[in-house]
């Protein structure tokens, strides 16, 4: 049985400008034990189909299910099952982090939690803020006892939206070295993040979303292998002319050109020594998941 | 602790761990009302024969404040939860619509109670009143608690602003409570006011607690009963409509 599944999900919002349609008939299935990454731009309906699953809202047709548990009609097991990272830094202030944490797993039923709570406090490095009240933490810290809030019933499904926006490198490595522990030891994981290289080194399997419709879905290597050109990288500080400037990834001094022979990568610095456009760092590289997302996005445009 | 008492003792722990705001202040509040009203109309108001007016003025005092709070309680704390955002730390739970409504209508007789004990308990020193019938106190102590407790998780899940929580609390509760009673007896009142006065369902719980300490009552304590239990049950039922539902908070 899946771990999650979506079956012809749709759902509809009543906006002042009439009816917006989040999602479009979304169906696909993540099985237990995987790492499944979610990705689209904003408001491709990542953060819609997440708020469905958790029961945060309601579907305007199909069907979601938690290991075979309707979302709507079993929510009480469905629940029980997952564990969700929210996407907004929110929290009670009323409450120290280790009072956060037992009330959680309170409101599961679960008494006497104080072991799993410590190592969660542990695993995520959050120790020594025990007894500190939620409003005195660092965002980053907040972020964490966000997860650890998700964790305390010990869900065999664990949903994380977005969870390194704005969150500083060591966090990052904290995060993704517990969660991968978590799955390593069986637990399924729903990502999603705009950070592309995070996904394409955890997740072994990705949907790709575009204006609430599934446009890919395929294991990480099958996506990357999609992508039909390398790619030729380079940093210059000159002027770009205009065909080259269409065709490129430009991030700052940093280009990107799309290579799929090796006469395309002389080609492309023929044409840069006719303009007289210095560069300096000159590579060629393997496509990215990246490129592979960007393609995506534009066939589907 | 079971899923709906974790609630309950959380909404406990959050108000108490404000005492100072959520029941001392609102302590305060009533000793000065207390002195101020006491003093002003004890020789100039005439109430039931035997009663001084700063003895009448107790119970109905008591009333008041536990009704503000009981509805304070599950009010501030639904709208706290929902601007802050961290309502969905409840709603990804699989507590029920009923785990929900116990808690939060719980929680805010605990705190209406603990709040009119206090009151009761400080203006002891101004005057001394009889308990003619204490179990009455007590029933409609936490009846009215219990109402007014509902009535603030259905302000807290409609309302989407503070503003609009403030508008419901000073244009329908605090004219309903003060023109209740709490300061008068409605005989007082010409016939046509009187009339209206009936109209207004905090009359009873003001009327029937007081019938409580005194033994006598603008209305019948049983009339007022039937009519505090039915209020409860309707606006208990419209509660729990809007929770199973997801009203506002699941969309």
């Amino acid at each position: 049985m899946s771990a999650v599944s979506f079956r012809q999900v749709s759902k509809s919002y009543n906006t002042p400008k009439g009816s917006l349609r989040a999602l479009d008939g979304v169906s696909f299935d993540i099985e237990p034990g995987e790492f499944f990454g979610l990705l689209g731009p904003n408001g491709a309906g990542k953060t819609t189909l997440i708020s469905l699953l958790a029961g945060l809202a309601k579907a305007s047709s199909g069907q979601v299910a938690v290991h075979g548990h309707d979302v709507q009609s079993d929510y009480a097991q469905a629940r029980r099952l997952l564990g969700v990272v929210p996407q907004e830094l929110v929290f009670d202030p009323f409450f120290s982090v280790r009072e956060t944490l037992v009330i959680q797993s309170g409101y599961f039923g679960i008494r006497h939690n104080g072991a799993w709570i410590d190592e969660l406090l542990e695993g995520l490095g959050l120790a020594d803020k025990a007894s500190a009240n939620m409003r005195q933490l660092s965002g980053g810290m907040k972020r964490r006892v966000l997860v650890a809030q998700a964790l305390v019933h010990k869900p065999p499904v664990i949903v994380l939206d977005e969870p390194t926006a704005g969150v500083d490198v060591e966090l990052r490595q904290t995060l993704w070295q517990f969660v991968s522990q978590l799955n390593r030891q069986g637990s399924t994981v729903l990502l999603t993040t705009h950070y592309l290289e995070e996904a394409e080194a955890l997740c072994g399997r990705i949907a790709m979303l575009k204006q609430g419709r599934v446009v890919a879905l395929d294991s990480t290597a099958a996506l990357l292998s999609r992508a039909s050109a390398s790619v030729l990288c380079f940093k210059t500080d000159g002027e770009l002319p205009e065909a080259i400037r269409t065709a490129a990834r430009i991030t700052g001094r940093m280009v990107q050109l799309p290579a799929a022979r090796a006469a395309d990568v002389e080609s492309w610095l023929a044409r840069l020594r006719e303009c007289g456009v210095p560069v300096e760092d000159v590579e060629i590289r393997k496509p990215d998941l990246e490129d592979v997302f960007l393609q995506v996005m534009e066939a589907h445009a | 602790m079971s899923g709906w008492q974790t609630l309950f003792y959380k909404e406990i722990l959050r108000f108490w761990k404000v005492g100072f705001q959520t029941v001392a202040a609102p302590i305060i509040t009533a000793i000065l009302y207390m002195m101020i009203f006491g003093h002003v109309l004890e020789d100039h108001v005439k109430v039931y024969d035997s009663v001084s007016y700063t003895a009448f003025l107790l119970p109905g005092l008591v009333m008041m404040s536990v009704l503000q709070n009981a509805f304070a309680n599950s009010s501030s704390s639904l709208i706290q939860s929902k601007i802050m955002g961290n309502l969905v730390f409840l709603l990804l739970t699989p507590l029920s619509h009923r785990a929900w409504f116990v808690a939060y209508v719980g929680s805010s007789v605990v705190r209406g109670v603990a709040v009119g004990a206090g009151v009761m308990a400080v203006t002891w020193w101004f005057a001394r009143t009889p308990f003619a019938y204490p179990l009455w106190i007590l029933a409609f102590g936490v009846l009215g608690a219990a109402l007014l407790g509902a009535l603030g998780l259905i302000a807290g899940l409609w309302a989407d602003k503070f503003d609009q929580m403030a508008a419901f609390q000073n244009f329908i509760i605090m004219p309903m409570t003060f023109l209740s009673g709490v300061f008068y007896s409605i005989h007082s009142l010409p016939p046509f006011w009187q009339q209206v006065s009936h109209l207004n369902p905090f009359l009873y719980m003001i009327d029937a607690f007081r019938y409580g300490f005194f033994g006598q009552s603008d209305t019948s304590p049983w009339l007022s009963l039937g009519l505090v239990s039915l209020a409860l049950a309707a606006v208990s039922a419209l509660a729990l409509h809007l929770l199973r539902t997801g009203y506002k908070v699941r969309h």
